[in-house]
């Protein structure tokens, strides 16, 4: 059938096409750009059957996610996850996030010290603009078996594991190193001449513990295979990591170094070109259910932000999280605070200067 | 009206490349220069100026790897040459008929799988747990675990591989356009295999040659996948240099300067290489 549109034929069409949008807007695409594992088939499948937005997924990291709004000015995505310190900076710079609306959001689901931390971490000029979602900490994925004594950052330059060893050439590598020697990275942020002497400390002594190394990893795949064969007996990594080798090899785990966990929270951001905010909020009242949250972990592996999210966790999980952290351990965690602007930048020249040392 | 006709003709088919240059190549240069000229004072605040250009010369790291990458490229380059030319002569000159199209067949195959998978395949020969240290360790060559990734040796290995088929291709039909009765009065008038190769094979090969090299050297110069997995902890690789300024240094100016830098060095090689060959770029490309 072959049928010729008038003009007026058009028009109506086209005055059809708009009335209908109010009725689609309680359904909408939710563009999610997240981590891997954070949004499991079976809770996007849950959310789409009870509130009709359809979600797509795009799963990175930090330094893509903001890379990826910077690109867009904040487009392409309507809500992000970066982790908490990365938010106030990347405003500043980029201007890539909108405020949080919290009439929105179903507050009394998340955990109240949690929220106020991250609500704090992530304020910039008086507005909000981050959400906790999942939190977890990097440091040692050791094989107890073949490394027993790598109980520190700096153990990891010891001679016992020399060529055996692996870690990322990446910032938190370098506050871990930093806490293992003493000193409190986290309290020179806000004074660049004083984080550059930690800075220049550091990299003295990751230069010197370069033929230590084996390789810098790249991906969490990278270093789980290294660990897996036996190539890398002592690493600096994500606790999840660490937990998940756990189950194939009783062996290798996850072990708080004593100068302390750098522990991270990921968030919920909206980008600043996000189209679907409805959408984004609906998503993240989801996942803060205790049912869903639980959902979450088990599949990341790592916990929520979630008041009562840790009740339906399998219990593996929670033995090795508890054999990883005891009380003390806990209360040593260093959570990053927000990363100043600029301080970037600093880093990374320490890094390439390490990466270029022979 | 005829010559109308066949300039609209002209202008229709004329226009998709057009296009393709404009907006995929020529519009992002652009933007890409008047990033890479911006410089950052403050949050938000940028100035016009060189100081991205002047910082690369500044900073040995970045000139040196810089110059690192561009004589691994062309020592790869030469090294796929050299293992592609006997490959694409006896392809082209001793075989026939089936023969011919099975052996160009199987140069292909690999290239079927991604460029990724490919990498990984190397990887798993050359890890300390993998296929050619454990097999070394058996035949008891060995005494203990080798590692033989994470070098440049793996790098070489890893550039020449992926790119070795832009070799073989063009090498193929340059030598399969020369008439075998040459080589014949070749020897008819008493020259020895060696000269022959040298006065009637390899002048008629030139062009293939160099687009073959012209190709691989590019291909080698932009890689990122291969030098970033098979590479160690001082393999350094101007490309990812530039991935680490634009995402996680989320220095997209300095970025940008690399970017261009690298541009400019892949020309002047070309340059260069077209020169000392005395071939032409028309030459070249027109005739493989």
């Amino acid at each position: 059938m072959s049928v010729k549109l008038t003009n007026l034929g058009r028009l109506a069409l086209a005055t059809t096409a708009i009335a209908a949008l109010p009725m689609m807007a309680s359904a909408d695409t939710l563009r999610l750009l997240t981590w891997g594992g954070y949004a499991p088939e079976e809770v996007i499948a849950k959310f789409e059957a009870e509130t009709g937005h359809t979600v797509e997924v795009t799963t990175s990291n930090n330094e893509e996610m903001i890379a990826k709004l910077r690109a867009t000015n904040g487009g392409g995505f309507d809500l992000a996850q970066p982790s908490q310190d990365r938010i106030t900076s990347a405003q500043e710079e980029f201007g890539i996030y909108k405020p949080i609306d919290m009439s929105k959001v179903d507050a009394a689901q998340f955990i109240p010290s949690m929220l106020t931390a991250t609500a704090g971490n992530s304020s910039f000029e008086g507005e909000v603009y981050g959400l906790p979602h999942v939190w977890g900490t990097s440091g040692l994925v050791v094989n107890t078996a073949m490394a027993g004594n790598v109980q520190d950052y700096t153990d990891l330059c010891d001679a016992s594991v020399a060529g055996k060893v692996s870690y990322r050439l990446k910032r938190p590598t370098l506050i871990g190193f930093a806490f293992s020697m003493g000193m409190d990275p986290f309290a020179a942020y806000g004074d660049s001449a004083a984080y550059q002497g930690v800075l220049d400390q550091v990299e003295a002594k990751l230069t010197e513990c370069k033929p230590n190394v084996k390789t810098y990893w790249g991906g969490g795949d990278e270093i789980k295979n290294l660990l897996r064969s036996g190539e890398v007996v002592a690493s600096m990594a994500w606790d999840t990591g660490g937990w998940q080798l756990n189950a194939d090899n009783p062996d290798i785990t996850f072990v708080a170094p004593k100068a302390g966990a750098l522990g991270w929270i990921d968030t919920f951001v909206l980008p600043a070109r996000g189209r679907a905010d409805d959408a984004a909020y609906d998503w993240i009242n989801f996942v803060m259910k205790p049912e869903i949250a639980a959902m979450i972990t088990n599949t990341a592996g790592n916990f929520t932000a979630a008041v009562d999210g840790d009740a339906g966790v399998n219990a593996d999980l929670k033995a090795r999280y508890q054999g990883s952290f005891d009380q003390q351990a806990i209360d040593n965690i260093k959570w990053y605070p927000p990363v100043p602007a600029g301080l970037e930048a600093m880093e990374g020249a320490t890094l390439d200067r390490i990466n270029a040392a022979n | 009206m005829k010559s109308d006709a066949s300039r609209l003709g002209f202008y229709l088919l004329f226009a998709p490349i057009l296009l393709w240059l404009v907006v995929l190549i020529i519009l992002p240069h652009i933007g890409l220069f008047i990033v890479s000229i911006s410089e950052k004072v403050g949050p938000r605040q940028y100035e016009t100026g060189f100081g991205n250009y002047a910082a690369f010369f500044g900073e040995p790291l970045y000139w040196r790897t810089f110059a690192r990458t561009a004589i691994m490229s062309i020592a790869a380059t030469a090294l796929t040459l050299v293992l592609g030319f006997p490959i694409a002569y006896y392809i082209a000159k001793l075989t026939r008929g089936r023969t011919k199209t099975t052996l160009f067949l199987m140069c292909m195959i690999p290239f079927w799988v991604s460029e990724l998978v490919r990498t990984f395949g190397w990887m798993i020969l050359l890890r300390e747990t993998g296929v050619f240290s454990n097999a070394l360790q058996s035949l008891g060559l060995v005494s203990g675990p080798v590692e033989m990734l994470y070098n440049d040796a793996a790098i070489m290995v890893g550039l020449v591989y992926t790119s070795i088929l832009f070799m073989v291709v063009p090498l193929v039909t340059t030598l399969d356009s020369l008439d075998d009765s040459l080589i014949e009065a070749g020897y008819d008038l008493g020259g020895s295999s060696t000269s022959i190769m040298r006065e009637i094979v390899i002048p008629h090969a030139m062009p293939g040659i160099v687009s073959g090299c012209i190709v691989v050297f590019m291909l080698s110069l932009g890689n990122y996948l291969t030098p970033i997995l098979l590479g160690g902890k001082d393999s350094l690789w101007f490309t990812g240099m530039i991935y680490t300024q634009f995402i996680t240094r989320f220095n997209w100016e300095l970025g940008s300067a690399f970017g261009f830098l690298l541009l400019g060095l892949s020309s002047l090689v070309v340059f260069l290489g077209l020169k000392l060959s005395g071939q032409t770029l028309s030459q070249t490309m027109g005739r493989s």
